[in-house]
């Protein structure tokens, strides 16, 4: 990483007018191996440099990315970024004002035991081919595939307030699935849907999520999904598997917590949020045991960093305490505009190519006093348990949510007694979080990564962060969705419904409509 | 902006220096000067000027497949990536089913483009002509006391493809792209434009179309969710129509996954209803030739309600039979094919005439966050967003608060009782495609939201 070239990004756009620059130096190498019926169909090796230059001038801002590190493509990126931000500043309701943030100095890398590209490449591609084999031995099983991918970023932030952070980030994915079915297919994965499960971490987490292990199991809860009745329409009591709770904490609390967009800048897009400023303190957005955080400063989790692209120390802020909505998702600029003196550090940008957009940390559910999901079960005389997400869909303003999963349990007398198919529910948001009674305790807590979130123009897809554990909603209302009764006989899913298409969309960016958004 | 000379020649060094190490091979180099000025609460907010490009190496080592992409086009990165994907080859199980490279010869139609899809005015727009388009939604947004928000976008993407065989294709073409969503205090109206010449998108009209829909949706009410008559602007039709974009390629097929499995031949559809692929369609944006560099043919796959054919690539052809129809996506293995550039045909109909039609129905001006909910039966949830109508006795009455919906879209496609004129629509959840306004009978609602 030549820091010069970064110090000298600065002193160009100091040069050329800018009140304020950033530059972020960013070198990205990642490999991902992908089978799908016993075939590799994609190994592959990617590696990126660049450097993004954000100025301020006269209060506006400007952005660049420079493809060439060279002086002359430093001197380019930069003239393009501040004649960007002298444009920004001709269309200005008042000039971008930054909460205060004392510079730092400091080197970083995020916590890993074992390096995944110290692994042979043999190995990754045997261990997946391995647990499809274990898959593929269950009778009815019809398609299978496997998903290993590690992405190693080196990132170097330097300010003209003189910061001068560099943080070295370790993510790894891991996943398999099975599909089954006659007419119809229906598919089961492990240890999380489209793709499987991702952390800041090394080979350790693919080791730990053991999939020859749990392989057997996932073909096998695929072929009896696909036999499986529909999942009755109904008001009861929803136990969410922590799986599928991360997303909807995702939905219906990270989104609506991030401040640009409750300031409309993300009106046209992503949409707005119900938690305007005038719900701050006031607004009672759940039951009094649900309490949800933004914390950057968890080992592994996926949205885990020391600093910001503000160049804001990573921090733990409360979002929902004790049920009552007390905070948001903060820039140095959001956070002047709303009052507060500091920024929480939630500006990051998709690498060099964006610029820094306020996202979630780990945005968390806090544990309960519930126990295991086993005793949550049975503490439940009737309901139904949700796990592993197959859709999801929320309104602009995220009141009005759907979610599906791969599959359901009915409870009945503190016992699983059924599986079904095709389960969804469906609640508005402060309905749905005011009716929680219970929350399993930290043995079930578990940091999912969701790898796509998809938010910004032009559109930007980052990793995210959620612990939770699994938790029960009262009177939900459940099977909304329900498919007509002609079905195309012959008919079968689309690629979709695995994590293989989740990965080819990951893969080619075709548009962000794939992820969470 | 990379010149076709340079990308040839990285093409060919790439492929001298593998020599015999590998069977074959590909190389791909796209690149994209992307400039963005967005704005909201009527000030701009983001100003960003980006430029990337991604070489990838696609090797072939005695039937074992593997890809290696750098942003480097030094002679020294390039010669490292490819002895990366010769490296990581020979880790992989042999694969019989590996393809041979397309061969020149192959190619039986004209290389050359029929037309250019390059509007030099957009690739010299700077800064300060994005600025003045911005302050002209603006302008209409204060005049109607309406906050804006949105984008105006512009694009260069260039794209080369060589490979071992001696193939090698080149396209530029330019795209503008301009969003605009304005809001009053109660309601918002949403219009987007896109397209390869700067003619084919006039901000002005779209904020005053987002304008009028904000303006006409003020004060809205509740109705009570269930089935309804519907009249979808383009852009709702394009983003649901969008997820049977799977279903229509041969890989699908194969893979027996397709929800018009062993349909071929059959109706499916309304059959006032008919999708074409057409790369080559004046309307259309994108390259001519696909991810092999085939050549993209127009391929029919509904028509008149009947399932005609999937969209194929040498790889599934080989299974299905029939001949490719240059839809390759890369990596074949992973991707199959891809209809990038679809039609959906038209009908007589306009807009005012399909409300005027109308005794009881909405009118969708874009939906949100749609999602498979059952694939089986191509089951979609989704949400109504930024100017939803109800229509009464032939006239759009007043704007009401948004639903969430739980439709099929083959269902939905069955029930189309009005078509439009085709327009290049753009919505969010696919890239822009050809297609009409549609009036539908029976579509469903599942229940309302507070906005």
């Amino acid at each position: 990483m030549n820091k010069q070239l970064a110090l000298y990004a600065l002193d160009v756009a100091k040069s050329l007018g800018a009140s304020y620059a950033d530059a972020r130096l960013i070198k990205t190498v990642s490999e991902t191996v992908e089978t799908r019926d016993l075939f590799v169909v994609y190994a592959a090796e990617n590696e990126n440099i660049g450097l993004g230059i954000r100025v301020m001038v006269r209060g506006g801002w400007g952005f660049a990315t420079a493809r060439h590190l060279t002086a002359q493509g430093i001197v380019f990126a930069v003239t393009k970024a501040v004649e960007a931000a002298k444009a920004s500043s001709r269309l200005l309701n008042g000039r971008v004002k930054l909460a205060p943030e004392k510079p730092h100095q400091a080197v970083w890398q995020s916590p890993f035991n074992i390096d995944p590209f110290k692994i042979s490449t043999n190995d990754k591609v045997s261990l997946l081919l391995e647990a499809e084999k274990l898959m593929r031995k269950t009778r009815g099983v019809k398609q299978t595939s496997g998903l290993l991918t590690f992405t190693r970023e080196k990132k170097l932030f330097v300010s003209t307030e003189g910061s001068d952070i560099l943080q070295t980030f370790l993510t790894s994915g891991c996943g398999i699935d099975a599909q089954a079915g006659v007419d119809e297919h229906y598919v089961r994965s492990w240890p999380n849907s489209f793709g499987g499960q991702y952390e800041s971490a090394g080979w350790e987490m693919v080791k730990r999520w053991d999939l020859l292990g749990n392989a057997q199991r996932v073909a096998e809860e695929a072929v009896m999904v696909s036999k499986a009745r529909q999942c009755p329409e109904m008001v009861t009591d929803v136990i969410l598997g922590a799986s599928q709770l991360a997303l909807q904490i995702h939905e219906s609390t990270g989104h609506p917590t991030e401040l640009d967009r409750v300031f409309g800048e993300e009106e046209n897009y992503a949409g707005a949020s119900f938690l305007t400023p005038d719900n701050l303190n006031v607004l009672q957005y759940g039951s009094k045991i649900v309490n949800l955080t933004a914390d950057a400063t968890v080992p592994n989790a996926l949205g885990t960093f020391a600093y910001d692209d503000d160049g804001v120390s990573g921090q733990r802020v409360e979002l929902v305490k004790n049920g009552l909505f007390v905070g948001y998702l903060t820039s140095r600029e959001t956070a002047h505009e709303l009052g507060l003196p500091r920024s929480g550090g939630m500006m990051r940008a998709t690498g060099p190519g964006f610029t820094p957009l306020v996202r979630m940390t780990n945005v968390s559910l806090e544990p309960g006093d519930a126990g295991t999901l086993a005793d949550l079960v049975a503490d439940t005389k009737k309901g139904i348990l949700l796990d592993s997400n197959y859709s999801w869909s929320i309104d602009d303003r995220r009141h009005n949510f759907q979610f599906g999963t791969e599959i359901g349990w009915l409870i009945k007398n503190g016992k699983l007694s059924e599986p079904v198919r095709n389960p969804s529910y469906w609640g508005i948001t402060t309905n749905f979080w005011n009716s929680c009674d219970a929350i399993c305790g930290p043995s079930e807590h578990v940091f999912w990564g969701i790898p796509t979130c998809a938010k910004g123009q032009p559109c930007q897809a980052i990793g995210t962060g959620h612990g939770a554990a699994p938790a029960r909603f009262k009177n939900t209302k459940v099977g909304v969705a329900k498919p007509a009764e002609d079905k195309p006989k012959g008919g079968a899913h689309s690629k979709s419904r695995s994590g293989h298409h989740h990965a080819k969309l990951a893969r080619h960016h075709r548009h962000c409509a794939g992820g969470s958004k | 902006m990379i010149t076709e000379a340079k990308c040839k020649k990285i093409i060919d060094l790439a492929i001298a220096h593998a020599g015999d190490r590998v069977t074959d091979m590909l190389v791909t180099i796209f690149e994209q000067d992307q400039a963005t000025s967005r704005f909201a609460n009527n000030e701009m907010t983001q100003n960003v000027d980006t430029s990337t490009i991604t070489v990838t190496i696609t090797i072939n080592a005695r039937g074992r497949t593997s890809f290696y992409s750098t942003d480097n086009t030094s002679t020294r990165a390039i010669k490292r990536a490819v002895d990366k994907a010769i490296e990581i080859a020979s880790a992989l199980p042999h694969d019989s089913t590996t393809l041979k490279v397309l061969k020149p010869c192959n190619l039986t139609e004209d290389v050359t483009p029929k037309f250019s899809r390059y509007d030099p005015r957009i690739a010299a727009l700077g800064p300060d002509e994005r600025l003045a388009r911005v302050k002209s939604v603006v302008g209409v947004a204060r005049r109607g006391r309406f906050s804006a928000a949105g984008i105006f976008a512009t694009y260069l993407n260039t794209y080369a493809i060589g490979n071992s065989a001696g193939l090698f294709r080149f396209d530029q073409q330019t795209n503008v792209e301009c969003s605009i969503t304005m809001l009053s205090a109660s309601s918002s109206g949403w219009q987007k434009g896109f397209g390869c010449s700067l003619d084919a998108v006039d901000p002005v009209a779209l904020a005053e179309g987002a304008a009028s829909r904000a303006r006409k949706s003020r004060n809205p009410v509740y109705v009570r969710p269930g089935e309804y008559t519907v009249i979808l602007e383009p852009s709702a039709v394009l983003d649901l129509v969008c997820f049977l974009y799977d279903d229509f390629t041969g890989t699908e097929h194969w893979y027996e996954t397709s929800s018009f499995l062993k349909k071929i031949g059959k109706s499916v559809l309304g059959d006032n209803i008919t999708i074409t692929d057409d790369a080559n369609h004046p309307l259309q944006t994108g390259f001519l030739f696909d991810d092999e560099g085939m050549n993209r043919k127009t391929v029919t796959i509904v028509k008149d309600g009947v399932l005609k054919t999937p969209v194929k690539s040498r790889r599934s052809v080989k299974y299905l039979g029939g001949s490719p129809t240059g839809h390759g996506a890369a990596p074949s293995a992973a991707e199959g094919e891809f209809p990038m550039n679809i039609v959906v045909s038209g009908g007589e109909s306009s807009l005012e005439e399909m409300i005027a039609s109308t005794k009881r129905g909405i009118l969708l001006t874009r939906v949100w966050y749609v999602r498979d909910v059952d694939p089986n039966t191509k089951l979609l949830t989704g949400m109504t967003r930024d100017g939803t109508f109800l229509v009464e006795n032939g006239k759009v009455t007043r704007g009401i608060k948004n639903l969430r919906f739980n439709q099929s879209v083959i269902e939905m496609l069955k029930n189309v009782v009005e078509i439009g004129q085709p327009a290049l629509a753009a919505g969010e959840e696919t890239f822009p495609a050809v297609v009409p306004p549609m009036k539908i009978e029976g579509f469903k609602f599942s229940s309302r939201t507070k906005a």
